[in-house]
């Protein structure tokens, strides 16, 4: 099963490198977002590693949900789910494929902006790397699993593009809320004792969604 | 599958019960306001108290039941459960406006601030959103059995959600007034309060009830005259 | 490893064996009981106007909808839609291409050949494209390619993974006289080669003469089955006469 995911997942990223588009306008909405808060906010009463976190998470989360749904629309196209269901292909590994390619995108896109945040709003990342980055995994993990997820049944609906953020929007608390606590904490040195609360709440609900999403994802196919 | 002229009965049927409901709300209003004691430090604003709260079971109780009709339908393809869960899932929705509605209109006069956030509120804030997201999803899928499946795994994701939604909100300060009545030392609230909150739980149930029961037997009715459309068109 | 087909429950089982089909979307009854029984070799022609229920009927067929009810069984099996293995039994020629854009014609049977767990996909897909003639086209990408091109393309697709049963869904649609003619030549070779075909069309023209056996399905049911017998002016009649009584 795990073979067939990867089959499915090289096949959407060669499609996407190919074409590039929705990879390109992602990176370049993140900086655009990340500049635009730039100007959101008064410089002179707030420092910049107060709103840091979240504003990096924002940037994330608006980043990631323009290239989620990609996954399945793509496969509109010619009828290509079709062909994919036809095969003996386990309805898991389609899911596994798709979240996959979904998390090389938004990793990659994540790995832009973070150099580009700490650019912006001169935050030093290299002391803080190792755990902050834990952090941004955990919490895309759970981003992009459940995002997934929703997609398949949203770009079933007419407007896709807004069905896909109305109805994720609610399950990102969690993930982001947790990776905001975390993200500011780890930015200013708290002991790891602070930080097991919203840990156990993000792996908590990264192993939830998947385990849910393993579960269901069948019956957002037509049947 | 249902005639349209017992689908129509159902729904004058439903009316009996709504009516019933109706009587016991009016019935709380009015033990509420006459014959409950006002509470000492709050004042009389206390007493949205007695429509918050059961309020907030029964957007509970609504929520359950859309998650439970959701399993079950996956399970056994019964499209009644949609019905039901459809149902329950807007009726569920106005009651969980009630509580956002109640819960600044009692805060403005105790704290000062027409919103907080604080964990009940907040949690039911999201509540809402994942109801409106529920129903938005069933505007937007015209086949039934596709908006039934969609709607199903909707509503279980949304159940598996709930929980960590509270842990999420929990984990930040709250300003909510601490439990009244779940408390394991024993009921905080002096005897007569207690017994019109309870009236009120009570009251609002039926109410629940009787609004989805209603809610229920239209949306029969609008498939029975959809089957019957359908068949004449042979 | 392709797993080997599982063996047949009995060796006079016919190829392809629908039961009292049917499904209805809501209120709308796309199939209302269909039933038939194809041997190995034979090629069903199945006529009908729009929305006669016959792109529902060949759905289910390769697994893609589940029926309300009734059962579908391949050589005696029957196909459950979870259950994998029927799968590589039965292949697909829409009027889709079934093929991404931006792949190359290669690249895309590569990656079903992938799919299929086929040994030596590069080779396996090189093969196929020689086959229906685009194997000079194999590193054109999929967009580019015009609508006939596109036809043999998903031809080569449907049959990577050598399947017993072929369902072609209105494949003429769209097609120009050469086009038309290239796919009659497959639609032959598809019966040299002893599979069995259904072939659903509201076209009598296309696939009449390559047809052993003739349904007409109108309003989800088939209004008549049986071996063909007599041409096209007959068939026309009885088409004419049959899609007459459901207006």
């Amino acid at each position: 099963m795990l073979r067939q995911a990867w089959i499915i997942a090289a096949k959407d990223l060669r499609l996407e490198f190919r074409s590039r588009t929705a990879f390109l306008s992602s990176l370049v909405f993140t900086a655009l977002v990340l500049a635009i808060f730039n100007f959101a906010r008064d410089p002179t009463v707030l420092s910049g590693t107060d709103l840091a976190p979240g504003i990096l998470w924002i940037t994330f989360s608006f980043a990631g949900l323009l290239g989620l749904n990609r996954a399945f629309a793509l496969e509109r196209e010619n009828r290509t789910l079709d062909g994919l269901l036809l095969a003996p292909v386990d309805r898991t590994a389609l899911y596994l494929g798709k979240a996959l390619a979904n998390l090389v995108f938004v990793g990659t896109v994540e790995a832009v902006a973070l150099p580009l945040f700490a650019l912006f709003f001169n935050v030093p990342l290299l002391p803080v790397l190792a755990p902050l980055l834990a952090v941004v995994a955990l919490a895309t993990v759970g981003f992009v699993a459940i995002g997934t997820l929703l997609s398949a049944i949203a770009v079933n609906t007419r407007f896709a593009e807004l069905m896909l953020p109305v109805l994720m929007l609610p399950f990102l608390v969690p993930p982001i809320t947790g990776a905001v606590q975390l993200t500011a904490r780890v930015f200013s040195g708290r002991p790891f004792a602070e930080l097991s609360a919203w840990l156990k709440l993000l792996v908590g609900y990264d192993i939830v969604v998947v385990l849910a999403a393993f579960l269901v994802f069948e019956y957002t196919l037509d049947e | 599958m249902t005639t349209v002229e017992s689908a129509r009965a159902a729904v004058r049927t439903s009316r009996l019960l709504l009516g019933v409901a109706l009587l016991l709300v009016a019935a709380l209003y009015v033990r509420a306001l006459a014959f409950t004691p006002v509470e000492a430090m709050q004042g009389p604003a206390q007493k949205i108290f007695y429509v918050h709260v059961p309020s907030a079971w029964t957007a509970f109780v609504a929520f359950v039941v859309v998650g439970a009709c959701s399993v079950l339908y996956l399970v056994m393809r019964d499209i009644r459960l949609d019905r039901l869960a459809a149902a329950s899932a807007e009726v569920g929705t106005v009651f969980t406006t009630g509580v956002l509605l109640s819960g600044p209109m009692w805060g403005k006069p105790i704290w000062g601030t027409w919103w907080t956030w604080d964990a009940r509120l907040t949690s039911t804030l999201f509540l809402w959103f994942i109801f409106f997201g529920y129903l938005v999803l069933r505007g937007a899928v015209r086949e039934p059995g596709q908006r039934a499946r969609f709607s199903a795994v909707l509503g279980i994701l949304g159940a598996l959600l709930v929980p960590f939604i509270h842990m999420s909100v929990k984990l930040f300060r709250t300003l909510h007034p601490q439990p009244v009545v779940m408390n394991p030392d024993g009921p905080t609230l002096p005897g007569s309060m207690l017994a019109t909150l309870l009236f009120g739980v009570f009251a609002f149930t039926i109410f629940y009830a009787g609004l989805v029961w209603q809610r229920y037997a239209q949306l029969t009715l609008e498939d029975a005259h959809a089957a019957a459309a359908a068949e004449s068109e042979r | 490893m392709p797993a080997a087909h599982p063996p047949d429950i009995a060796s006079t089982a016919p190829a392809l064996a629908v039961e009292d089909l049917a499904r209805a979307f809501g209120h709308v009854h796309a199939l209302r009981g269909v039933s038939f029984a194809l041997g190995q070799g034979d090629v069903l022609a199945v006529f009908g106007p729009n929305g006669a229920g016959k792109t529902t009927l060949l759905k289910i067929l390769a697994g893609l909808l589940r029926p309300d009810r009734g059962t579908v069984r391949v050589f005696g099996r029957p196909l459950v839609r979870g259950d994998a293995t029927q799968r590589r039994r039965l292949g697909l020629i829409s009027h889709a291409s079934l093929c991404y854009d931006g792949l190359t014609a290669a690249e895309n049977l590569e990656f079903y050949a992938r799919l299929y767990a086929l040994a030596d996909p590069r080779g396996t897909a090189r093969t196929a494209l020689a086959g229906v003639g685009l194997d000079t086209r194999a590193d054109t990408l999929t967009w580019t390619m015009s609508r006939g091109m596109l036809q043999r393309l998903a031809i080569a697709r449907a049959l990577l993974h050598d399947p017993e049963i072929v369902l072609l869904d209105e494949p003429f649609t769209g097609l120009d006289q050469r086009a038309a003619a290239a796919l009659r030549d497959q639609l032959v070779r598809l019966r040299t080669e002893r599979r069995t075909v259904v072939l659903v069309t509201h076209n009598l023209d296309e696939g009449l003469e390559l047809a052993t056996h003739v349904a007409i399905q109108v309003g989800g049911r088939f209004v008549a089955l049986g071996p063909r017998e007599g041409g096209a002016a007959e068939y026309r009649e009885r088409y004419a006469a049959a899609t007459a009584g459901a207006a």
